[in-house]
């Protein structure tokens, strides 16, 4: 019988720590004078209200191949972004050029563009209030710094993952790192003021097992999920690199020979190393207020969701309880504060299966004539304007509820299913389907080999609704999207989506490769 | 790019410097949601110390102790990288950019005026016939210069203009459309409008298909969207490793094989009309399809598929000297043509006894890479087809289907038109497609998602 990887539980509170990091060009900006300039610039022109961002995100990209470099790249990429609000009418200007001319020429171009814009403009733009704190700092943890490791040991260690994959019996290995860091100053006209820093990374590693003489390959990659960590993760901390890499060929050798999966209805245990992901797409997402009010309607799409639903829509079995969270450990959409300069928080999406909240933003919360923000606005970089995104959004385990196996044991006819892989779904957030890097099979509670080419498929309510238990804190797992589209232009955003395993009933199984003939 | 070039110390460098300017709207509900007034400047450093490659991308004012100090970081990072599969020499420099030192274009206000004219318009007649007008617009100019130590110096300027429209009423289905153009000088909101309303209007009766296998026709945007797949997975160097949906066994690749029995023709043109891109090969950072010591290479017509054949795969010059193949880098745009005289929307569905007219894609994702499985969604309008005629709008479908196994299926080609990828965006540059009728598509699942 297969085990899980051991993982360790996560704590759930953090408290923001002063930035310590220094970004050099970034940090001596004389972020003051730039900001002031924006803004009195905007008031001048007519600007009810203005917010400044300076932002500065650096990237760095490693992938090897087998023990072979295939791309690096370092980037920075600095700019200022300047929101107005002129008669009612959002203006947004960006560029990159950091001086106090340039960010009065933003606030300027801001001012234009929104007076031209009027006649677009129905009601005119509302944010919902929000109290104006002393001026903070944030930064993410970070023990050691991704950026000032030498381009040589980071390639390195990846080749070493990729010969520990071929050591194992695979013809190819490949690897890959991508480290974000994101330095903002915000400023805004009612004077909140925010500097804050988050590192966050993603290393990843693929091993295939190739039929040269029959033709036909199958690939299988690491489940270490993408974390707002520094180096050390890559050395261990928060997740056993060695040991997944060990298993991994023999995981893809079983997987290889497995019969293709049976079509039909089965209860299935979902490891959370795939359940993130389905509860990033179907609760996440259906529970952001500017799908519900259609301002994404023509891009990314509405929700099943109404405003209305808040308080009475059954969501799903009384054994889900989710969590929106922006202030999650080492989650990826963990802040201090977001682009609008509102505090991180917490609060319930669902309750016992119950829908008692949503996501929304300044913006979104004010066409809605609500209170306060949940502090959901971010922007991918200085060259986008702020929208709605997730927060961290995770399913709650049960204390002193069942271990995986537990819940494998509960089921007489079902599969495990491991790892995320494929993932679509509905402009509504309804309809889904989602494969897996593994699929076991379950017969009379015990794991019974892998099989191949499965997708679960179904409706969200159905599906939540269908949850009949899930497991307690030693199987819940810290996991994320680091790269999450939405909005147009289109932006990219990390949300972070901890769970349980958990056990549903009866959801519809296909085959993959039935439905598809060459 | 001079003074870049100038203080390097490397045994090669390639300076890429990117200058761009763009202006978005975006409305929702018949009203603006978000605006964009946004400008951009990239430096891109590739050093190469002996078969060791490093490149670092800086945005921003830069000085010149700026930009020393990028050529020195990428310098560094070259001197600490382990060699490079792909290492060559930089190409020679070719025929020079004519216009090196012209001055940089900027998007005119001008542009954006006249389409919130337009867009005023097109709102108040939404609202007068009970409607609501969701969409986008942006238009963007963006320069390129990529200079070589080795003396090419090249320029690039490129302009896109794009327009999407959705109409919902609440009556049934909403519905789609839109616009790839230049410099919105032919672009019209009232006859995008006039569109919208004619597949509102066929949405007027709901009718219920259960899942199964349908004749399709495919329109340009959804064909783009599944080209791009067939285009960004052609790496030659993973076909010939076995791990890819154009490899064979033993090594070999499909090149050659039969995809279809129509004459469909895949390809690339940097200077096809409506849809022109860099003519020659620029790249900060290698991946499986370019490499960064391919900067500079000219880059001309290459056909991928020629009359329902498989010709070529790509390559960088790494990969076609390893495998002994023609040289056929990635060009960034992609156009698939069939037959002359292909028709309309209009003349297809009139020859359609019975099938689905799709409106576009959505979703797609990668189920399984060795057949290019996919799955998603269909969006803004399914609309049936009998004897000719247009009879109603079908709810959604979910598929799951290959594009080469779909286009083995293929049994009708359209008219060829510049189009863009609704579920890709931009991201595989300016595209050209016709509508498809490909029999037998997989439609999965019902969702009544709108």
């Amino acid at each position: 019988m297969d085990h899980p990887v051991p993982r360790r539980p996560v704590p759930m509170t953090t408290r923001p720590r002063r930035a310590t990091a220094c970004e050099p060009g970034f940090d001596t900006l004389p972020a003051d004078q730039l900001t002031a300039a924006a803004l009195h610039r905007a008031s001048r022109l007519g600007a009810r209200y203005a917010d400044v961002r300076l932002r500065r995100v650096r990237t760095l990209r490693e992938r090897v191949r087998d023990a072979r470099p295939e791309g690096s790249q370092v980037g920075v990429e600095s700019g200022a972004g300047v929101r107005v609000l002129v008669n009612g009418t959002w203006g947004f200007a960006a560029g990159p050029d950091l001086s106090v001319g340039g960010l009065a020429e933003l606030a300027a171009r801001a001012c234009e563009l929104a007076r031209m814009l009027r006649p677009l403009r129905r009601d005119p733009v509302r944010l919902a209030p929000e109290p104006v704190g002393a001026p903070a700092t944030w930064e993410s943890p970070c023990e050691v710094d991704p950026f000032e490791v030498p381009a040589g040991d980071r390639v390195a260690l990846l080749a070493g993952w990729c010969e520990a994959l071929r050591a194992g019996g695979l013809d190819l290995a490949e690897a890959y790192l991508q480290v974000f860091r994101e330095s903002t100053v915000y400023r805004d006209s009612a004077g909140r003021s925010v500097r804050q820093r988050r590192t966050w990374l993603h290393p990843m590693a693929v091993g295939f097992r190739i039929d040269s003489a029959g033709g036909g390959f199958d690939s299988m990659r690491t489940l270490g999920p993408p974390i707002a960590r520094g180096w050390e993760y890559l050395r261990g901390t928060g997740w056993d690199w060695a040991a997944e890499l060990a298993r991994m060929p023999r995981d893809l050798a079983a997987k290889r020979a497995a019969p293709p999966v049976e079509p039909g209805v089965y209860d299935l245990v979902i490891d959370p190393t795939n359940l993130w992901l389905t509860i990033h797409e179907t609760v996440g997402h259906a529970t952001e207020l500017d799908r519900m009010l259609g301002r994404e309607a023509a891009f990314a799409g509405r929700s099943f969701v109404t405003p209305e639903d808040v308080g009475t829509l059954r969501y799903g079995s009384p054994a889900m309880t989710v969590i929106a969270d922006r202030t999650t450990p080492y989650g990826l959409a963990t802040v201090g504060y977001d682009d609008e300069g509102v505090a991180a928080r917490s609060w319930p999406l669902i309750a016992e299966g119950v829908l008692v909240g949503v996501q929304h933003d300044r913006q979104t919360a004010g066409v809605a004539g609500l209170d306060r923000s949940t502090g959901c606005a971010y922007a991918e970089s200085y060259r986008h304007l702020p929208v709605q995104r997730m927060p961290n959004v995770s399913l709650c385990a049960v204390p002193g509820g069942p271990d995986t196996a537990e819940l494998i044991g509960r089921v007489r006819d079902g599969l495990y299913v491991v790892g995320d892989n494929s993932f679509s779904v509905d402009m509504e957030r309804v309809n889904f389907q989602f494969t897996a890097q593994r699929f076991y099979r379950i017969r009379d509670g015990r794991l019974d080999g892998q099989v191949r080419d499965a997708a679960y498929t179904g409706a969200t309510l159905e599906f939540w609704r269908s949850l009949e238990a899930v497991g307690g804190p030693q199987t819940w797992l810290l996991s994320g999207a680091s790269q999450c589209g939405k909005a147009q232009p289109l932006q990219l955003a990390a949300a972070g989506h901890g769970c349980p395993a958990a056990l549903f009933r009866q959801v519809r199984v296909t085959s993959t490769r039935m439905e598809v003939t060459r | 790019m001079e003074t870049a070039l100038s203080a390097s110390r490397s045994d090669a460098c390639a300076v890429i410097v990117e200058h761009g300017a763009e202006r978005h709207l975006r409305w929702a509900d018949s009203e603006l949601i978000g605006t964009g007034d946004v400008d951009t400047f990239q430096v891109s450093v590739v050093s190469v110390v002996g078969d060791r490659v490093g490149a670092v991308t800086v945005s921003g004012r830069a000085d010149r102790a700026e930009i020393v100090a990028v050529v020195r970081a990428a310098e560094a990072a070259a001197r600490q990288a382990p060699p490079a599969e792909d290492a060559r020499p930089l190409p020679a420099p070719g025929a020079e950019s004519p216009h090196w030192d012209a001055a940089l274009p900027a998007p005119s206000s001008a542009v954006l005026a006249g389409l919130v004219d337009q867009l005023t318009e097109g709102f108040a007649r939404a609202r007068r016939n009970g409607q609501a007008l969701y969409g986008y617009a942006e238009h963007r100019r963006r320069t390129t210069f990529l200079g070589t130590s080795t003396g090419v110096r090249l320029r690039h300027d490129d302009r896109a203009g794009y327009l999407e429209l959705t109409a919902g009423d609440r009556d049934g289905t909403p519905a789609w459309t839109n616009a790839v153009t230049t410099e919105f000088d032919d672009v019209s909101v009232r006859e995008l409008q006039d569109e919208l309303d004619r597949r509102l209007r066929w949405g007027r009766r709901s009718i219920e298909l259960p899942p199964g296998r349908y004749e399709c026709l495919l329109p340009p945007s959804a064909v783009a969207d599944l080209m791009n797949y067939a285009y960004t997975t052609a790496g030659a160097r993973a076909a010939a490793q076995g791990r890819s949906v154009y490899s064979r066994p033993g090594g070999r690749t499909r090149v050659g094989e039969v995809l279809s029995d129509v004459p469909l023709t895949l390809r690339s043109d940097p200077a096809a009309d409506r849809l022109r891109c860099s003519p020659f090969l620029v790249t900060s950072s290698s991946t499986g399809t370019r490499s960064v010591f391919d900067n500079g290479l000219p880059l001309g017509p290459t056909s991928w598929w020629e009359r329902g054949r498989l010709r070529s795969l790509v390559h960088t010059r790494a990969s076609a000297e390893e495998l002994g193949a023609p040289l056929t880098p990635m060009v960034d745009n992609l156009v698939l043509d069939g037959p002359p005289g292909g028709g309309d929307t209009a003349e297809l569905i009139a020859r359609t006894r019975r099938g689905l007219l799709l409106t576009s894609l959505w979703y797609i994702r990668e189920v399984d890479l060795a057949t290019m499985a996919l799955t998603g969604l269909t969006r803004d309008g399914v609309f049936l087809v009998e004897e000719g005629e247009v009879v109603g709008a079908v709810h959604n479908f979910r598929f799951n289907d290959s594009p080469l196994a779909m286009v083995g299926r293929v049994v009708e080609v359209g008219r060829t038109l510049p189009t863009r990828a609704r579920d890709w965006g931009d991201a595989v540059g300016p595209t050209a497609m016709p509508m498809l009728r490909v029999r037998d598509v997989r439609l999965t699942a019902v969702t009544h998602a709108r």
